[in-house]
């Protein structure tokens, strides 16, 4: 029993759906979300504003009901549970400190509405103020804090009570860059030691890439991609994740045929971009796939430039660089390749090498078939 | 340079005038007639007669705390029915909270003294209210509420209700929703949320409240001498008779001082006993 509980999802949601009322329109914010968490998992929701990020968390604690669709922690239905009586713990984006007690009463509150005895409460509260490094403020009122301090006050705050899972949902928002960065670091550590199945919520897809096991990539209330950081990286599943994830260029082709396992597919003026495979709809019409259109996605840091036409077995596109910006460690080219498309080019400054391009050079643009994947047009 | 250093003293000037105008140099005034001898006819001779005040609380200590009592026991009602409509009005009012807000406001567009004159037709002994109870056989038949202590606190608690309603409205609208579900989520229920974390977070509110309502119920005449009948009357009817109709202005101003002290005694120990740190806090995030 002990294992098959230990077994599931740390948290799932099927079938979720939810639409607001305002006036007389109805907004799906949630639209058809079957997630599984893990037990453990550094879990992020990424995706832009309005997306459905904070209404998905929302009904994992306990704060909106799903209009269909079942919320389980542990395996457990809890649709229909209010808040109080969940097992999950919630850092809220404006921290939501109760500005009338002091740092360690802020911390305490949950277990004493819990009914744990006084010295372990003390106990734990001491414990935890140490883990967030801020033992020596717990007499200090949150608005005596910074804001680094107080999200740390917020974070004590739910973990003290050993949730199955924490939500956070946009944590890091308020802080400027240095601090956030810090804190990113920060809540890495505290995840590892403490074990406990984080969700995060954030629409900063460096901060997602950086610190999640797995990343949902939201749109439209609906999860376009689930999968590591790598995956949804390198391999976008869709036009959206490729835009929204990093920078990446988009050219238009189409197939020209295969051999030996590489699919040629004619971009811009008649330049040849190599494939390792097609997209399931294109690839399972086997030869009928030739002609079809077909979108190209390459990262910036992938491609190479060089003066000379490259060797075979790479894909190869001439253009002329349009424009190049200098960032000390490397340089970002702009490199119209015609038909009415650019492709940006990310470079690293090695050290010998002076710039290998100037503005108004031809040049040719190569990157190796694996490095390119394609998405339907 | 010279004028940059005079600039801020420039500033503050009007409102240092306007201090001076109407809040000093009458209670000066006051403060100096309070210790005079004499009449209209003769005159008021500057005596530093400290016996006025001697005199004051002697002959009217009943009065003087008989307004004290009415006045807590009308802020009381006004907590009672204040705070509920304040949270309602706050957090169930949507989008209708400013439509709440003036119809809370709007009998306050009619005249005061109208209004507590309505009241006498509202609870004579066998107008709308006592007389249906008295027709259903609810209530005995001599029973009355005018001309009775009930009569004067209803009366007050009724005047002065949205000055304890608004303050604590503001303070419940600028909470941070988050502050509630936060609570939620730490596992308390809605009666928990709101001992642990609406309550003391809107007890500044309350506090101003109590202030704007408590200092004029306890100093107000008008409702004791239209609903309390010959044998309710308050420190505030004294100290009218005494400058209007006697002209005993030593005693009146005597009597106006001691009110003063009390309140400000009261006012002081009040914000002592709630922590004065809590409630001067004003809380926003
Ligand atoms: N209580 C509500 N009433 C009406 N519409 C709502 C409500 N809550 C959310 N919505 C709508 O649902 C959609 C999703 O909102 P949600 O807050 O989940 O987005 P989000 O991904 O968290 O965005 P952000 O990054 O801006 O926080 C939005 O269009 C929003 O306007
Ligand atoms: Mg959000």
């Amino acid at each position: 029993m002990e294992t098959a509980a230990a077994r599931q999802p740390a948290i799932s949601l099927e079938g979720v759906f939810k639409s607001f009322r305002s006036g007389s329109e109805t907004v799906n914010a949630v639209d058809g979300v079957d997630l599984a968490i893990e037990q453990g998992e550094f879990f992020s929701l990424l995706g832009p504003s309005g997306c459905g990020k904070t209404t998905t968390m929302r009904m994992i604690a306990g704060f909106e009901e799903p209009t269909r669709g079942v919320v389980r922690l542990n395996g457990r239905d809890v649709t229909g549970v209010p808040a109080n009586r969940r097992d999950v713990n919630m850092v809220f984006q404006s921290y939501a400190l109760f500005p009338h007690m002091n740092v360690a009463d802020n911390v305490a509150f949950g277990l004493k509405r819990k009914g744990v005895a006084k010295g372990e409460i003390g106990r734990r509260v001491g414990e935890m103020l140490e883990l967030v490094e801020l033992g020596h403020r717990a007499k200090h009122r949150p608005a005596q804090l910074s804001g680094g301090q107080q999200q740390r006050v917020a974070l004590a705050r739910a973990l003290v009570n050993q949730p199955a899972a924490l939500l956070l949902d946009e944590p890091l928002g308020a802080l400027d860059l240095k601090l956030r960065q810090a804190m990113q670091v920060e809540l890495k550590r505290i995840q590892r030691e403490v074990g406990i199945t984080f969700v995060y919520v954030t629409h900063d897809q460096g901060e997602a890439l950086t610190m999640s096991d797995r990343i949902a990539v939201m749109n439209h209330g609906r999860v376009e991609q689930l999968g590591t950081p790598a995956q949804v990286y390198e391999r976008p599943a869709t036009r959206f994740v490729a835009d929204f994830i990093g920078t990446s260029n988009l050219v238009k082709g189409t197939v020209l045929g295969e051999s030996g396992g590489v699919w040629r597919v004619e971009v811009a003026d008649g330049a040849t971009a190599l494939l390792a495979d097609l997209p399931e709809a294109l690839a399972a019409q086997g030869p009928g796939a030739v002609g079809s259109a077909v979108y190209l996605t390459v990262r910036p840091e992938k491609i190479g430039i060089g003066a000379e036409r490259p060797g075979e077995g790479v894909s190869a596109v001439p253009g002329t660089v349009t424009e190049t910006v200098y960032l000390g460690s490397a340089t970002h080219y702009q490199v119209d390749i015609g038909g009415g498309e650019s492709v940006t080019v990310y470079l690293q400054n090695s050290s010998d090498s002076a710039l290998a391009a100037g503005r108004g050079d031809h040049v040719w643009l190569s990157w190796p078939a694996h490095h390119s994947y394609p998405l339907l047009a | 340079m010279r004028n940059r250093k005079l600039t801020p003293y420039v500033l503050v000037l009007p409102a240092w005038t306007w201090l001076a105008l109407f809040f000093v140099v009458p209670i000066g005034g006051m403060l100096s007639l309070s210790l005079t001898t004499g009449n209209v006819i003769t005159g008021f001779q500057q005596t530093f007669e400290v016996g006025n005040y001697a005199d004051a609380i002697g002959t009217y200590w009943e009065q003087i705390l008989r307004s004290l009592l009415y006045g807590g026991c009308a802020t009381l009602v006004c907590i009672a029915i204040g705070y509920p409509m304040a949270y309602w009005i706050a957090f169930r009012g949507g989008a209708y909270k400013s439509t709440y807000l003036l119809l809370l406001l709007l009998p306050f567009f009619v005249s005061f003294v109208l209004r507590t004159i309505s009241w006498r037709f509202f609870l004579s002994d066998n107008g709308v209210v006592l007389g249906a109870f008295k027709d259903l056989g609810l209530l005995p038949e001599g029973f009355a509420v005018l001309n009775t202590a009930p009569a004067v606190i209803l009366g007050l608690a009724y005047n002065f209700l949205p000055f304890m309603v608004l303050p604590i409205y503001a303070v419940l609208e600028r909470m941070d929703p988050h502050l509630v579900e936060a609570a939620h989520d730490l596992y308390s229920d809605r009666l928990r949320a709101f001992v642990h974390v609406i309550l003391p977070v809107s007890l500044p509110g309350v506090f101003a409240g109590v202030l704007m309502t408590f200092i004029p119920t306890s100093a107000d005449y008008v409702n004791a001498s239209v609903l309390g009948g010959t044998h309710n009357t308050m420190i505030g009817n004294v100290i009218q008779t005494q400058y209007l109709v006697n002209n005993n202005y030593p005693i009146a101003a005597s009597i106006t001082f001691v009110l003063m002290g009390l309140l400000l005694i009261g006012i002081f120990s009040y914000a002592r006993a709630l922590g004065t740190e809590r409630v001067m806090e004003v809380h926003t995030s």
